[in-house]
């Protein structure tokens, strides 16, 4: 593990891709079987171990570091693996094989599991640690995507990237039959059907850029707040896919058996209940399972909602005009009331979209999306045929105050602002944001911290109640775990008024009118 | 008389009243006690300075040699007004050195400035001076922090030379003792050839090898192609046009904050290298143990998790809070 350990830490920290597939392919030459194939596939995160909690690793840390140091550690370091193989008192330093500790997390059964992470961390250095935890949590993090660990592949042989990829999903690890393959062995012969295929993404849009263009070109449709979704039943090969080609199959076995059809279609993944879209809050629910519980799926039902089509029984209708893909799908039977298509909006005029989009009929709806009526489908996100247009956000003035260290990436900056609005001659607190600054404001705003702290509590510091900022959000919900009785969602700080002294900030009242 | 009497912060920064001098002053003060040369510590413009020898001659070499109206040598035991004063080292950078003050009546003291305990091929090592009032730095003051051999961390530097040996690594590493030490761990770890050194460091360089400290041969990254494959140069350098003449660096930075994965993310750094010269967690716990003084004043750093530890070890601490030291001062 000593080797893997090392790969992961040059990953994390090397930002260009060459280097990145460098190191990655020196280390898969170097490897043998199956400590290699278990490493890729914790890196493309195909590797499907029992996910270990962080309850479960805070519990393990409870027992041997004061609850007060682990919590201004965790708060510094900002990961909780790593503060964890940091703070782990062990003189270990063996290099266990990769698959030992596969074999350790998929095996343990639940009860033993502690006891047997315990025992492996005793056994390992600070490095490999990390890289156990890492291992544990399912979280990698070092910034390598599935398709460059295939460039990496498509280095050590013959097959080439579009040759492995072919065949990828049908694989599983430690892909013995693939380095066998690319080392001159015969193609795996598997599933290479229900591939995943690069999905087409849209720009944002205003209204002003809007009236530069024909509104009679494009259809337009609700933009649904679930998971942007590929459905494919390909030949009796059934796979979900999320729009970055995660197989996600496994956590909606519903939603895979009503794919009664034969294609691939683009959609939304939503929880229905009969008509009634839920709320992306329910989705969350059904998300990162690796199985369901029957009331969950009576409670929480799957439904998809089509947006286009890429294939359908056998022919490939990406180079169709979006028109003529939506009249097949408008024909099709989908063969089960959990899929539906997504209904076009009736508009002649930007002006008559407009209006729709402000008041539209669900809450679940997070804005329109355009399409021009005679776009192919094509990958990636091409300016021009599709866009969104999202809700415009609603603003307040608040104060800071008071301010948490960060954590991942923002580790070490005050950069958690909780603020608050007036009510009456009193600040009550209102909601907490994370970003929305530039990093040269996060500087700013750290900087503000910590000349205007007036108390510590732990890790949060009570500053001044003298900066005002101005916070975005998407929507507004009543709720009891505020003091205020409100709670925003998706806030964020859309500017900061060093002009604006705090008595101007804007009153809770202001904030409550908003609730719909 | 009380401890805070003796020593207390003010705005200026230590001030030891039987004594009427401060200890790293941030601001012109007439009578200053400098324990080391960092551009926080060590600043101009004082009336008297008191410090090594070694520090007089950096703040000399960065500040020029009127940066005092006049110097004194610490050496051996001096008497200051009302108290005895005797500077001790601190091995945290050449000259560094502890200050201890024993007042004619009261506790004895001892102000650590920075300091570390893992050995340091160019600086001497800390000594540790029994007394009663301990004021240590914490910057590095939290458990995560146990930082590893730094002949292990030039392993991984070598590892990346050999991996990448078309790609220039260029180290950042602080101009005054870090970029030394960096230089003289490499050549313990067997890089013999050339190393590029930033015109930053040229004079500090040239400083130490004058104190009889072997550095190896050292070209100046300062032409327009530079071949040496190893280059130094302070963080700073990065950010600025002289790095745009090096084709596809790794970009490493040698401080003991690497040891946080976020912060070296931050950073931007490629090849992040656990190497500090202040005491890791490990190193401040043990010796406050082992000087077991009455009571420990935290100067500065991340002083809430020493605080947390003293108060289950049963030891009388408090933090001083003092501001203008940088926080970060690696």
């Amino acid at each position: 593990m000593k080797a893997f350990a090392n790969l992961l830490e040059r990953l994390a920290f090397t930002p260009a891709r060459n280097a990145k597939l460098q190191l990655l392919r020196h280390y898969l030459m170097a490897t043998p079987d199956p400590d290699r194939g278990y490493a890729l596939a914790a890196l493309t995160g195909d590797l499907k171990l029992r996910a270990v909690t962080p309850g479960l690793l805070r519990g393990l840390m409870a027992q041997r570091v004061d609850e007060q140091l682990f919590s201004l550690s965790y708060d510094f370091v900002g990961d909780l693996a790593e503060t964890i193989a940091l703070l782990w008192q062990a003189d270990g330093d063996e290099d266990v094989p990769l698959h030992q500790a596969v074999a350790l997390l998929a095996e343990t059964g639940k009860a033993g599991l502690p006891a047997a992470i315990a025992a492996m961390l005793d056994r390992l250095g600070s490095s490999q640690r990390l890289a156990f935890l890492k291992l544990a949590t399912g979280n990698m993090r070092v910034g390598l995507s599935a398709r460059m660990a295939r460039m990496a592949l498509a280095d050590m042989g013959q097959p080439t990237v579009a040759d492995i990829e072919e065949i990828w999903h049908g694989l599983t690890p430690p892909y013995q039959p693939l380095f066998d393959w690319i080392a001159g062995g015969p193609r795996p012969e598997n599933a290479a059907k229900a591939p995943f295929r690069p999905v087409m993404l849209s720009t944002p849009v205003d209204l002003d850029q809007l009236r530069g263009l024909d509104p009679s070109e494009y259809i337009a449709e609700w933009k649904w707040d679930g998971i942007r979704v590929q459905a494919i039943n390909d030949q009796g090969v059934r796979r979900l896919y999320s729009r970055t080609g995660e197989d996600i199959s496994a956590s909606f076995p519903d939603l895979i058996g009503a794919l009664n059809f034969d294609g691939a279609v683009d959609g939304e993944l939503l929880v229905r209940r009969g008509n009634e879209v839920a709320s992306f809050g329910d989705l969350q629910k059904r998300l990162g399972r690796k199985s369901v519980t029957r009331a969950m799926l009576e409670s929480h039902p799957a439904a998809l909602r089509v947006y286009d089509a890429m294939f359908w029984q056998g022919d490939d209708l990406r180079d169709l005009p979006l028109t003529q893909r939506r009249m097949l799908l408008e024909q099709a039977d989908f063969g089960s009331d959990g899929i539906d298509l997504s209904p076009l909006l009736d508009f002649t005029t930007w002006d008559e979209l407009a209006a729709l989009r402000t008041d539209p009929p669900s809450p679940v709806i997070e804005g329109v999306m355009i399409k021009r009526r005679d776009s192919r489908y094509v990958s990636g996100r091409p300016r021009g045929p599709w866009f969104k247009w999202k809700r415009d956000p609603m603003v307040v003035d608040a104060v800071l105050l008071y301010a948490q260290r960060g954590h991942g990436k923002r580790s070490g900056f005050y950069s958690d602002f909780t603020f608050g609005l007036w009510d009456g001659d009193q600040l009550v607190t209102v909601g907490k944001a994370y970003f929305g600054f530039t990093d040269e404001e996060l500087k700013e705003l750290d900087r503000f911290v910590r000349n205007n702290t007036i108390d510590r509590f732990g890790p949060v510091r009570a500053l001044q109640p003298k900066l005002v900022l101005e916070v975005a959000f998407e929507g507004l919900n009543a709720s009891g775990r505020h003091k205020s009785g409100v709670a925003m969602r998706f806030p964020r700080i859309s500017r900061i008024r060093w002009d604006k002294p705090a008595s101007e900030a804007d009153h809770l009242t202001t904030l409550k009118a908003m609730i719909p | 008389m009380r401890a805070d009497q003796i020593l207390h912060p003010t705005p200026e920064g230590l001030y030891c009243p039987p004594g009427d001098f401060y200890i790293d002053p941030v601001r012109p003060v007439h009578r200053a006690l400098i324990t080391h040369g960092h551009g926080d510590h060590a600043r101009a413009g004082h009336g008297v300075v008191l410090a090594t020898a070694q520090t007089l001659d950096i703040m000399a070499i960065r500040y020029g040699q009127d940066f005092a109206g006049q110097r004194q040598v610490a050496n051996g035991p001096l008497r200051i007004h009302d108290t005895t004063v005797s500077f001790h080292p601190a091995g945290h950078i050449l000259g560094s050195a502890q200050i201890a003050i024993q007042p004619d009546k009261g506790p004895k003291i001892v102000v650590s400035g920075d300091y570390c305990r893992r050995p340091n091929p160019v600086c001497a090592p800390f000594e540790p001076v029994p007394c009663d009032i301990f004021v240590t730095e914490a910057t590095f003051g939290l458990p995560v922090f146990c930082h590893p051999d730094p002949l292990q961390e030039m392993s991984r530097l070598t590892a990346s030379m050999a991996e990448f040996p078309d790609r220039p690594h260029l180290i950042g590493a602080y101009a005054l003792g870090k970029a030394q030490r960096v230089i003289a761990l490499a050549r313990q770890a067997g890089i013999d050839g050339p190393i590029a050194i930033h015109g930053a460091l040229q004079n500090l360089c040239d400083y130490h090898i004058a104190q009889g400290i072997d550095l190896g041969p050292l070209v100046p990254a300062t032409a327009d192609t530079v071949t040496a494959q190893l280059v130094i140069a302070p963080p700073s350098a990065f950010a600025s046009p002289w790095v745009q003449r090096f084709r596809d660096p790794v970009i490493g930075f040698a401080s003991g904050w690497m040891q946080v994965r976020a912060r070296a993310r931050q950073r931007g750094v490629e090849l992040p290298l656990i190497i500090s010269d202040h005491v890791d967690w490990p190193q401040v716990t043990n010796t406050i143990r082992e000087l077991s003084p009455s009571e420990v004043w935290i100067t500065h750093g991340t002083e809430d998790g020493l605080m947390r530890w003293c108060e289950l070890e049963g030891v009388a601490a408090r933090p001083l809070r003092l501001v203008g030291y940088e926080d970060e001062p690696e």
